[in-house]
């Protein structure tokens, strides 16, 4: 028996390819979990190692997130707790206009064209449930109010678009009361984590931070021989056998950076021109496989958690008896050091206040966290002539720097890196002025977004980034994308290998390094990556 | 009158209505934004979009060449290939440049027509089809190959290193596998 | 729904105000009670809303920072845009509330292509944005003419620039007209514009059509069905000493107008128009980024369970030492 085929008439097949825009108001636009844009749920397992509450397995693509059964009061409950201790939460939740200056400012908006990717919409989805259960006009009047009672369908929503928020700040830049996104995701995700609802790409780390001392879970032994082999690399190009220690107390330095840096390509190379750097200054100092990750995965899941990751820096800073702290280039590490670190783990008084050994530079911008970040040491040392410096080693590059949304926006750090870049290449084309400085875009893949299940997200949120670069990329010829993040690093190579064939992605000490000029190194045939240095392709 | 003057005169039009058609595909509120934001870095969908078919139909009526047309139409599809989209929704908007080149130009057409010229043309855009699948699938190959390569490249010094560490030392296996947690360095975070 | 249930609420506020007066003759009612009712709902809800945000402390230093930090002394830190010393904040907070900073940031516009300005609604919001509020702060200080005996100087010069143009008679104020006009704009772009459209609230409209029949009302009463003024002001006179009278013949339009005041009043503590207390509590504008140089201090900060050193060598103990690394213990 032969089953009747009915063809489609053209019509009727081009309605159904068209993708229909909504046309329903949002809150009653149901979201659909779609995936390549949402990560894995955690395991239990991870969670359970730091105590959080409701562990278990999930998956964000099932229809029973097998939530706690008081859920909703949990919910409810914690985020009447986070509006009594953070101002910043009870006030976002209460001024805003909805007047939509940040409404095209977000990457994630710019690459997906989804509307409830409008900072203002996203904060909105949370914000309907704030007034719906907290605000007399909205347990009154209800939805006529703008609340919305929290269903399951609005906790998934809610969930699925915190997932897609990098915490960059740049809506916060915009609007006129500086509302900022960023807080109010971290607050949602601090009541995700609540119910258990965390994600693998993110609770694996913290749990291997935790236990181990850094993301990848690298034990003491694997950290070391991470190291040696850079040394071997670098030993191979320049002739020198850097020798630095680790865990040796009475240095006066301690130098943390983000575990990413000591496995993958490309941070390796920024990582080996740390080691060079400071190798050939010579200055006392040492790395600590206790405290062997300068960026906090912590930080997107719970203030507790991350206070608990973060607080391992300042007590091997303690154990080791060093003097000050340097960190490595590294993002969202930047932005708790700088705004957390003293406030959970301080005051270090054990520490003194940071002066360059070798200029003397008293740095008293960090006088009381006591931690310096190494582009402010590395412009000290060329401002004051330091270091012998051979740019055009670097010949070969024509580069564009990246700002990491949390130097430019959680600290200002803007400045320093461009003036070490200046000094170590010839080749430096800055991008279009919207999209660099305070107002960079995010690579994209920020606050534990760095997996690959989520690829598609990833790519949607890097374009803007990655559009102007292509820019510099076909004005200036631009080949390598300098940045000072550790996730940039990694992500941005993704970003550029879809975007931007033909560019590549370095750390600022990468560059730094090439251009180095070591005492007693041998004639350089190639640069850190093993290409051939200009003028050195025949060899 | 020649297709070739038809179109050249419609030129303006053509392009209005088909980049209408596009944005259809996006949420009314979005298409707003798309067509009104004219900074390229503030839009890079939008303007990758109009410049992209700008060029596509500019091709089309000095003679398809594809190495030419190519670029133009790999930054729409690029785009396309990461948004919430079925294949036959991102590379469907080649096929309603035939309805807009129809409804603009021939649908009212009396008289001697040059109706041979109409079926070239859509022979030409039929192409830009094919070549448009091409383009997705490579995009689409290309973040699967992303997927897979962010793994190995993070691990890659790792295994590299406990290799040869593996062949000078004594008793070093430990480091490869390390206890049961060391498989999460297949899981590089960052 | 959301547009036209707000539109007609207006509306019945008005028709209330309207049949109260004229069909009720509750003068008293509605020039009053009502207005008492309502200044003391906003005094109260204010200050009650304002305590609500104080007692949520600010555990964490977060200042947005929106140019060069303060580092070494030889690279120049832009003060007001990441300020690290109260200075800093104080200008970076006048240039927010007065000048709306932040959104006229919208608006620099770089490469853009085609004749077009690239940024031209967001400038339009920033123009409107400031147009209407400046004029709704003068308008606000002229009516201080009703509150005393004598009109001091400085409200008389305000009146002066504010008539600045000699038009009519009575002479009219460029406020008035800035004020109805930006409104008008706030209201437009609300409905023209899809995506502020699609993220609008009944909430949005409903103080924006509030504050047009607020201001309509003031030009209808000031330019065209004349009120008895003297009357006018022995009411508000009467209002503010606490002894109340109800004039003859002041006219109906006035009691519109002090009702639909009395309404925003009322409305003014529980709405998103709080953003005027609030946007001097927002911690990522009002804190200096100098929190590497002074510890800030978490008041509800507490101890956390954490993983030790001693634990941390206790499971690689072996391991360390076998990697040569130095231990606590042997």
């Amino acid at each position: 028996m032969a089953t009747k085929v009915t063809t489609p008439k053209p019509a009727e097949l081009a309605e159904s390819i068209k993708l229909i825009p909504p046309k329903t108001e949002w809150m009653d636009t149901p979201t659909e979990i779609k995936p390549g844009t949402f990560c894995w749920g955690a395991k239990g397992k991870n969670l359970g190692i730091v105590e959080f509450p409701n562990a278990r397995d999930w998956n964000p693509s099932e229809e029973d997130w097998k939530l706690p059964e008081n859920w909703q009061e949990i919910f409810l409950k914690g985020m009447k707790d986070l509006l009594g201790k953070y101002r910043s939460f009870q006030v976002f939740m209460d001024i805003c206009v909805r007047c939509g200056a940040c409404a095209d400012k977000c990457h994630f908006f710019i690459g997906s064209g989804d509307p409830k990717n409008m900072p203002v919409l996203r904060a909105e989805l949370l914000r309907s449930v704030y007034r719906n259960d907290f605000t007399t006009a909205g347990k009154l009047l209800g939805k006529l109010a703008g609340g919305r009672k929290l269903t399951i369908d609005v906790l998934k929503e809610i969930w699925y678009y915190l997932y897609q928020c990098t915490e960059c700040r740049r809506c916060s830049l915009f609007c006129p009361y500086g509302i900022d996104t960023a807080e109010i995701t971290m607050m949602g995700r601090e009541l995700m984590n609540l119910l258990g609802l965390n994600t693998d790409w993110i609770s694996g780390p913290v749990a291997n931070c935790y236990m181990k001392g850094n993301h990848l879970g690298l034990e003491p032994h694997a950290i070391m021989n991470s190291i040696e082999g850079m040394i071997d690399d670098i030993e191979t190009i320049t002739g020198i056998r850097v020798n630095p220690s680790f865990n040796r107390k009475g240095a006066e330095i301690l130098f943390v950076t983000p575990s990413g840096d000591l496995f993958a390509d490309p941070g390796t190379f920024t990582c080996m021109g740390y080691l060079m750097l400071f190798h050939e200054l010579g200055i006392d100092y040492t790395w600590s496989t206790y405290a062997s990750e300068g960026g906090n995965f912590g930080f997107f899941t719970s203030n507790e958690m991350a206070k608990r990751l973060n607080s391992k820096i300042y007590a091997e800073a303690k154990r080791l008896g060093v003097k000050y702290i340097i960190g490595g280039e590294c993002g969202h590490m930047w932005r708790v050091l700088t705004q957390y670190m003293d406030t959970w783990n301080g005051p270090a008084d054990f520490l003194d206040v940071p002066v360059s050994p070798i200029t003397g530079t008293r740095f008293e911008n960090a006088k009381s966290t006591k931690m310096i970040h190494v582009t402010e040491f590395t412009a000290d040392l060329i401002k004051n002539g330091k270091l012998k410096l051979d740019p055009s080693r670097n010949n070969d590059l024509i580069v564009t720097y990246h700002d990491s949304c949390n130097t430019a926006r959680g600290m200002g750090l803007l400045e320093e890196p461009r003036y070490i870049l200046r000094n170590v290449v010839n080749n430096f084309h800055e991008m279009p002025d919207n999209t660099i400085r305070e107002q960079t875009f995010c690579c994209g893949s920020g606050t534990g977004l760095n997996a690959s299940e989520n690829m598609e997200l990833r790519m949607r949120g890097g374009l803007p980034r990655a559009n102007a670069v292509k820019f510099v990329k076909e004005k200036h010829g631009v080949n390598m994308l300098a940045n000072i993040c550790a996730i940039d690093r990694a992500t941005l190579s993704a970003s550029m290998d879809y975007w931007v064939p033909g560019v590549r992605v370095t750390g600022v000490h990468e560059l730094v390094a090439n251009a180095l000029i070591m005492k007693g190194e041998k004639e350089r045939e190639t640069n850190l990556r093993g290409d051939p240095l200009p003028g050195k392709e025949g060899n | 009158m020649s297709l070739e003057n038809l179109l050249s005169e419609k030129r303006s039009a053509i392009l209005s209505r088909w980049y209408d058609t596009i944005l259809e595909t996006y949420p009314a509120e979005t298409a707003v934004y798309l067509r009104s934001q004219e900074n390229r870095f503030a839009n890079p969908v939008g303007h990758s979009i109009t410049h992209g078919i700008e060029a596509i139909f500019d091709d089309l009526m000095r003679g398809l060449d594809v190495e030419r047309v190519s670029p133009f139409l790999d930054t729409i599809i690029r785009i396309r290939a990461v948004q919430d989209m079925t294949p036959s929704q991102a590379v469907s908007f080649i096929f309603s440049l035939k309805k807009v080149i129809r409804e603009e130009i021939a649908l009212d057409a009396q008289g001697d027509f040059p109706w041979q010229d109409l079926l070239a043309l859509e022979s030409a855009i039929d192409v830009l089809a094919v070549l448009s699948f091409d383009i997705f699938v490579k995009c689409r190959e290309k973040l699967y190959d992303l997927k897979a390569n962010e793994m190995r490249k993070m691990t890659f010094r790792l295994l590299q290193r406990v290799n040869t560490v593996g062949d000078e030392k004594e008793g070093s296996p430990e480091f490869a596998t390390g206890d049961i947690d060391n498989d999460k360095q297949k899981e590089v975070p960052q | 729904m959301k547009i036209v249930f707000p539109f007609f609420a207006v509306i019945a506020l008005v028709l209330l105000a309207f049949a109260g007066v004229k069909v009720a003759n509750l003068q008293f009612l509605f020039g009053v009670i009502i207005p008492y009712v309502a200044a003391a709902t906003f005094i109260i809800g204010f200050v009650i809303r304002v305590l609500k945000w104080g007692r949520s402390p600010v555990p964490f230093s977060i200042p947005t920072t929106a140019g060069q930090q303060k580092s070494l002394p030889w690279i120049k830190q832009n003060k007001l845009d990441n300020p690290s010393g109260t200075m800093g904040v104080i200008g970076r907070m006048a240039l927010e509330v007065l000048f709306f900073r932040s959104l006229f940031r919208n608006t620099k516009t770089e490469l853009h292509e085609g004749p077009r300005l690239a940024y031209g609604s967001e400038k339009f919001l920033w123009l409107a944005g400031l147009a209407f509020h400046w004029s709704f702060l003068i308008i606000f200080v002229r009516h201080f003419r009703f509150f005393m005996g004598q009109v001091p100087a400085a409200i008389q010069m305000i009146e002066g620039v504010d008539s600045f143009f000699q038009i009519g008679a009575p002479l009219l104020y460029m406020t008035d007209v800035v004020l109805l006009a930006a409104v008008s704009y706030l209201i437009f772009r609300r409905l023209a514009m899809p995506l502020i459209k699609y993220i609008s609230l009944p909430a949005d409209y409903f103080p924006l059509f509030l504050i047009f029949g607020l201001g309509a009302s003031g030009v209808i009463m000031r330019y065209f069905a004349k009120v008895h003024i003297v009357g006018v002001k022995q009411l508000v006179m009467g209002l503010i000493s606490f002894s109340p009278v109800i004039p003859e013949g002041i006219g109906v339009v006035f009691y519109i107008h002090l009702f639909l005041l009395s309404i925003l009043l009322i409305y003014f503590p529980m709405s998103k128009l709080m953003h005027m207390g609030g946007v001097f509590l927002s911690p990522t504008r009002n804190m200096p980024n100098n929190s590497r140089e002074v510890r800030h201090i978490n008041p509800w900060n507490y101890p956390v369970h954490v993983h030790t050193y001693e634990e941390y060598e206790n499971d690689f103990r072996d391991k360390m030492k076998k990697a040569g690394l130095p231990v606590e213990k042997e």
